[in-house]
């Protein structure tokens, strides 16, 4: 298989955002207008140069709506990933190609959430969902609720009791983690954890969520607020304001009987295989090295999910995530700085496309927790992914 | 124990109904493709094998092991109560499904479990599928 032609003739040309909080009191539509002028404004652009839009699901912000309050004149090119956060990443692989392709020429991603005030908090025991998934990859959820398996929370500690039994991973180990992403958190003004680091002691005093794996710090923090991402040619970002971030190589990658958070019916629970088969898309089939890698941005909604990745993304061996945390290497002077902002559990939930803003800040030179001549960051989810480039 | 709510009731699709059919008349069952035999759960409408649309229900042995557990804390629904015993068995014929268990004190779960099914009330006046563990004397003749 040769190189995607795609790879590198996209690039990041503006990031946005608004402030993260746990009640944002607007709407995620006006949320989502705010951080997208306020992208475009950092890459040099108007509303009127776009002319694609791209989502991924369990967005709550209407297409039309969005056009109608930004004055976007003439979107041609739409679409929405499927697998909520897990297709996260995906809106680089659909920008990118839309550009590469000639469909669109700048195209604009963004997410807007209030998962902490919304009409129902994203974390929250819920008990009727639809029997579709309104196509979050969820689908399994109607399997779960019978017996009080209520919550992403619960889905997912299925899974990570079995990653811990196979390979005798223990809470201790998730929680390095979790100090370490509240170390970069207490350093970022954006970030929840702002100000507030945390010790190994209080992880493990934190109450229980789901024994034995996910005690309450080793939790995302449902947040509200707004990202937004613009995308364009190379070539063009070239002549914009801000230094353009290329779009490497990006893929989706989900295997038969796959699912987001409800992921049961693999054979092997203990291993993220769907990561597994995107790494071998990324590094194999756009000749990346995992070496080339400066800093990665990996989905963390909770913190086993985060070792897992390391494990299926190559950057260690099965099993040996908990050592190479333990060994320093998420740190910025470590082999693979990690959630640089302090992830989505220490700097905030907005669905993990604030992991591209932060990867897309290294790139520039202007992250609060800066990697040294960063040159090349991995950006993950679950099922979705990109290397972006300077 | 009296509780004011029942656990929630199945959500029954047309692809689901004869898992849940059945669960309704205490059998536990799996579809099986009529052409190339494969057993498959969760229900769809075609077998991912061989395409096929034709498919048999069959009944389980009800037997397995606990591939999985989480003891769950935090949020609580009146429903149900804490911590609940979440499990995924490994059913004897090659079948995984989400379910609890019952009649074993939480600390006491554990991974390789062997456990076999038993049915219990839900709203609306359903029954689901739970597991109770398999007695030594039980489990040692099997």
């Amino acid at each position: 298989m040769s190189s995607p032609a795609f790879g590198g003739i996209a690039a990041i040309a503006g990031i946005g955002q608004t402030e993260f909080s746990r009640r944002a009191g607007r709407s995620e539509l006006q949320l989502a207008c705010e951080s997208i002028t306020a992208a475009l404004t950092d890459a040099g652009l108007r509303p009127a140069d776009v002319d694609g839009l791209v989502s991924y699901t369990v967005d709550p912000v209407e297409e039309t709506e969005l056009v109608r309050s930004v004055g976007f004149p003439e979107i041609v090119y739409s679409s929405r990933i499927p697998y909520g956060g897990g297709g996260s990443m995906g809106v680089l692989l659909h920008a990118a190609s839309a550009i590469a392709s000639g469909a669109a020429d700048v195209v604009v991603a963004y997410r807007a959430i209030r998962a902490r005030s919304g009409a129902s908090r994203f974390g929250s025991a819920k008990t009727s969902p639809s029997p579709t998934s309104a196509h979050s990859g969820t689908t399994a959820m109607q399997w779960c609720t019978p017996f009080g398996v209520l919550t992403p929370a619960s889905w997912m500690a299925l899974n990570s009791t079995r990653y811990m039994h196979e390979f005798g991973v223990t809470s201790e180990d998730f929680g390095r983690a979790v100090v370490q992403l509240r170390a970069y958190a207490a350093t970022n003004p954006n970030a929840w954890g702002y100000e507030r680091p945390i010790t190994l002691e209080e992880h493990q005093e934190s109450r229980w969520i789901a024994e034995p794996c996910i005690h309450l710090l080793d939790c995302c923090q449902e947040t509200d607020g707004s990202v937004a991402v613009v995308i364009t040619s190379a070539e063009r970002a070239a002549d914009l304001t801000a230094t353009p971030v290329r779009i490497a190589a990006a893929s989706g990658a989900g295997l038969f009987e796959q699912e987001i958070a409800t992921d049961h019916y693999r054979p092997d629970l203990s291993v993220m295989d769907g990561s597994v088969a995107l790494a071998a898309r990324l590094f194999d089939r756009f000749e990346i090295s995992r070496d080339d890698i400066d800093a990665a941005m990996i989905y963390d909604a909770f913190s086993p999910i985060l070792l897992m990745q390391l494990e299926a993304l190559g950057f260690c061996a099965p099993g040996e995530a908990k050592d190479f945390i333990a060994d320093g290497n998420l740190a910025l002077d470590g082999a693979l700085p990690c959630n640089t902002n302090g992830g989505l559990i220490g700097e905030g939930y907005i669905h993990g496309l604030n992991l591209v803003v932060e990867a897309t800040r290294q790139l520039r030179g202007t992250a609060v927790n800066q990697v040294r001549d960063a040159r090349a960051v991995l950006v993950t989810a679950s099922r979705t992914g990109a290397v972006l480039a300077t | 124990m009296f509780r004011r709510v029942q656990r929630p009731a199945p959500i029954v699709t047309e692809d689901s109904a004869a898992f849940w059919d059945a669960a309704d008349e205490g059998r536990l069952v799996a579809q099986r493709c009529a052409a190339c035999g494969r057993l498959r759960h969760p229900p769809r409408p075609m077998c991912p094998e061989c395409n096929s649309l034709e498919v048999e229900v069959v009944e389980l042995s009800g037997r397995g092991v606990v591939y999985s557990y989480a003891l769950l804390h935090h949020p609580q629904h009146p429903a149900f109560e804490y911590p609940v015993p979440a499990v995924l068995v490994d059913l004897d014929e090659g079948i995984r499904i989400v379910s609890n268990v019952v009649g074993v004190e939480p600390g006491d779960i554990r991974i390789g479990l062997p456990v076999h099914v038993e049915f219990v009330p839900t709203d609306g006046e359903h029954q689901v599928p739970v597991f109770r563990p398999v007695d030594a004397d039980e489990s040692a003749a099997r």
